[in-house]
């Protein structure tokens, strides 16, 4: 029965291996290629590189991360400060709750 | 915790402040430099949990408290939320910049920013403070 269990197990680890290495080498991008979403035709309009160029004077940031982080994506990183203010509520609610309990 | 030998103390208290301004300086210089609120947040409090490792719970508590932590950590979260405010009440995106951009690459620049970055710094550094106190007064570190 260990047995028949132990092969069957090899043959799903293998057969999901398989299919994963055919899902990278069918459906990823080429090894190197890093296509960014474009607004344009061109490459040029690649987002990453709109903002590359006009960060400085459309922020006025020397650190074109910091225009990146509180700039463009303001929303994201309020929702990253929110993530940060859960963490800490639940872990002093958490802690609270344990010590009560004693 | 009753704190540690005399040389961990001397040790500690002597890092503090330098801790502690490198901390200010990658928060105010986020802007410019490597750096921001988030990981300038930690390194301050870094230098809190120092103070709390070698001197033991009391002396910290002195300084910033639990309820004081609390306090700044929700101050650092409305900060955000009241200067985003300002862009709609200027009739633009919330979080938009409404504020003079300045000359480039001095340090007051850059428009709301470094106060943004202010704010979050103030925010990481009581949150992870009060995630320490929260797991110290959890095994009956307090009182």
């Amino acid at each position: 029965m260990a047995k028949i269990q132990q092969a069957l197990a090899l043959a799903m680890v293998l057969t999901t291996g398989a299919l994963l290495i055919l899902a990278v080498t069918l459906t990823m991008p080429a090894f190197g290629s890093f296509p960014q979403r474009q607004i344009g035709e061109s490459a040029e309009d690649a987002i990453g590189q709109q903002i590359l160029e006009n960060a400085p004077e459309q922020t006025g940031a020397a650190n074109v991360v910091t225009s990146v982080v509180w700039g463009y994506r303001g929303y994201d990183t309020l929702g990253e400060a929110t993530v940060l203010f859960t963490a800490v509520v639940g872990v002093v609610m958490l802690f609270r709750v344990a010590r009560r309990s004693e | 915790m009753a704190g540690m030998s005399p040389i961990v103390r001397t040790t500690a208290r002597l890092l503090f402040p330098f801790t502690f301004l490198f901390g200010a300086y990658v928060v105010i210089h986020g802007h410019l430099t490597p750096g921001g609120g988030f990981p300038g947040g930690v390194i301050i409090a870094a230098s809190f949990v120092m103070l709390v490792l070698a001197y033991g719970i009391e002396r910290a508590q002195e300084r910033v408290g639990f309820t004081r932590a609390e306090v700044l950590e929700s101050i650092g979260g409305l900060t955000i939320a009241i200067l985003g405010l300002f862009g709609l009440l200027a009739g633009v995106a919330f979080l938009q910049n409404v504020f003079p951009l300045g000359e480039f690459g001095r340090l007051f620049s850059g428009g709301n920013l470094p106060l943004l970055y202010l704010a979050v710094g103030v925010k990481v550094t009581a949150g992870i403070l009060l995630i320490f106190y929260a797991m110290l007064f959890g095994f009956g570190g307090e009182e």
